[in-house]
């Protein structure tokens, strides 16, 4: 018998307006931690939204674990990009935490203390645990990341979907990052992350998938993260941009 | 005055303003936190065409048919800025903006076609209110309180304002976290498996609901004032989500309350001879509500500056 891959993602197409932004993507996500890369635009923050149902997709499948997300969605963690909110808000690091348990508990009435104990022992997990009752916007950049990572821990869940969760981070932030995401592999969880430095891929994840809207290559770093694959990755962006500097001479010399 | 014609004269619309501004007061803070102070405003106007048909058909200003044609007005209204936004791409701001002054524009030529206005619903009753018109006829003193018979003779607008005050706090408390929760990260709400979307029309409906019932008292405008100002404010002096919700409730009713008084009765109390437009005195007890806490929390930053 085999194991249902953590995500399997089959014929997936996701479009905005005219543009599509996941063009048929096939991709079975393998177990412990995969980097999803591309340039700038690829749609990779779009794959891992529309997996979850928060964009609509054209057309595909997709199955966590085997099945559809409704079934297993209690077993799947998502960290946000940190700029998609508002760190104003009026919410202690505590309270941001705590909404991952939402699911769990009533929705009125006071967070019920072992909630409360999870998601402070999640803000202790990432070196936070001096900062529960501070408001988030007085935070640094990296401290509301390891919150939001924090409040994905705090799920969980056997996988954590993650939309850059390095971006825009200190070196210390980082480091803390890399840690959780380790130990979370170590306890036989699965991790995907969206992720923008090309560099740091070898050392951070064990497997890889290469995307610009299509898919280019996937697998194992070893295998995978060659430079050939992240050339033709990348390149396929440069190449559109030539036919359309091509069209604009010709518009221009007839 | 006597106590009969505060009773009478008095009391009710001070209860108007009262109720009018918790009901908007407590959403406001959704609206505010949400960057969404705008869909107050959109809803508060484009409620108008479901309240004119809803008289048209059934030819009496009662209150519960207005009400359901409100909140379908307002609903529709909602759906129509999404489908606009998403189809035409446009901003949020652009749809908001297009939809709720065509809906407003329809709501008055409605006026006009359906014969509506001859009787009264007219342009200055739905910007501004009425609430000077409110009075308890019956009111004979403080027994009347007590005397179910006299009590009847409350206005209508009252107990519309007092029911859907009460269904809003209901809701608002019962929904207390996936509110939260809508207002900070609508895309994990959704990912966590909330019904995010039938949460955020759910608001919407309380806000038509609460727009329609206060619009009646106190007009559209000052709809727009009690949503936005007493929310705005409060995000400018405190940084808990608890205080802003129920803080907004607080200061909302005593921006009615507060406005209506000082309009008419404080005045007449020091025996001075000037009676103002109470929609008006709290409007203008709105912005400056907002601007006293914008100039308070640049004064604290500023000490704060000095003293580090």
């Amino acid at each position: 018998m085999t194991i249902a891959p953590p995500l399997s993602v089959s014929h997936l197409t996701v479009a905005y307006g005219e543009r599509p932004a996941v063009w048929d993507v096939t991709w079975n996500a393998p177990t412990g931690l995969t980097a999803i890369v591309g340039p700038n635009g690829a749609g990779k923050s779009t794959l891992l939204k529309a997996t979850l149902g928060l964009v609509p997709a054209l057309s595909g499948e997709v199955r966590f674990f085997g099945r559809p997300l409704e079934e297993v969605r209690d077993r799947i963690g998502y960290l946000p990009q940190r700029a998609s909110v508002d760190w104003d808000f009026p919410a202690t690091a505590l309270d941001v935490v705590c909404m991952a348990r939402y699911p769990r508990m009533r929705w009125w009435g006071p967070v019920p203390r072992r909630h409360r104990d999870a998601a402070r022992a999640a803000l202790a997990q990432v070196g936070m645990e001096g900062f529960a009752e501070r408001q988030i916007g007085k935070l640094s950049g990296g401290q509301q990341q390891r919150v939001f990572l924090a409040r994905a821990l705090a799920q969980d869940a056997d996988l954590v979907l993650m939309d850059e969760p390095f971006a825009a981070v200190d070196a210390a932030t980082e480091q803390a990052i890399v840690t959780v995401l380790r130990d979370l592999v170590a306890k036989g969880r699965h991790v995907v992350a969206v992720h923008h430095d090309l560099g740091t891929v070898p050392d951070y994840f064990s497997s890889v998938l290469l995307i610009n809207a299509r898919v280019f290559a996937s697998g194992p770093v070893g295998e995978a993260f060659t430079n050939a694959n992240i050339g033709a990755t990348y390149g396929a962006r440069l190449a559109l941009l030539d036919q359309a500097n091509v069209r604009a001479a010709e518009a221009r010399a007839s | 005055m006597t106590i009969r014609d505060f009773l009478m004269l008095d009391l009710p619309p001070l209860l108007a303003a009262l109720m009018a501004g918790a009901t908007c007061g407590l959403l406001g803070s959704f609206l505010v936190l949400r960057r969404e102070s705008l869909v107050g405003d959109a809803l508060s106007h484009a409620v108008l065409p479901g309240i004119v048909l809803a008289f048209a058909i059934t030819g009496a200003r009662s209150g519960l048919p207005m009400l359901v044609g409100a909140m379908a007005a307002g609903l529709l209204a909602v759906v129509l800025i999404s489908v606009v936004q998403r189809a035409a791409r446009l901003d949020p701001g652009a749809a908001i903006g297009a939809i709720f002054t065509t809906f407003f524009a329809i709501g008055l030529v409605l006026m006009e076609t359906t014969g509506a206005r001859s009787v009264d619903l007219d342009l200055d009753c739905v910007l501004f209110g009425q609430l000077e018109t409110l009075v308890w006829a019956q009111a004979e003193g403080l027994h009347s309180l007590v005397d179910p018979v006299a009590l009847e003779g409350l206005p209508r607008q009252l107990g519309l304002l007092a029911g859907v005050g009460l269904v809003v706090a209901v809701v608002v408390a019962a929904l207390w976290r996936p509110l939260k929760l809508i207002c900070f990260d609508p895309g994990y709400a959704a990912a966590l498996g909330m019904p995010s979307r039938a949460l955020e029309f759910g608001l919407a409906l309380l806000v038509a609901a609460a727009a329609v019932a206060a619009f009646e008292s106190v007009g559209s405008i000052l709809v727009v004032a009690m949503l936005v100002c007493p929310a705005a404010a409060l995000r400018l002096m405190t940084d808990r989500y608890g205080a802003q919700v129920l803080g907004g409730a607080a200061l909302g009713a005593a921006l009615g309350g507060v406005g209506y008084a000082l309009a008419g009765p404080v005045p007449a109390a020091l025996g001075l001879d000037i009676s103002l437009n109470a929609a008006g005195v709290i409007g203008t007890l709105g912005g400056v509500m907002v601007a006293v806490a914008a100039l308070v929390r640049a004064g604290v930053r500023r000490a704060r500056v000095v003293t580090a």
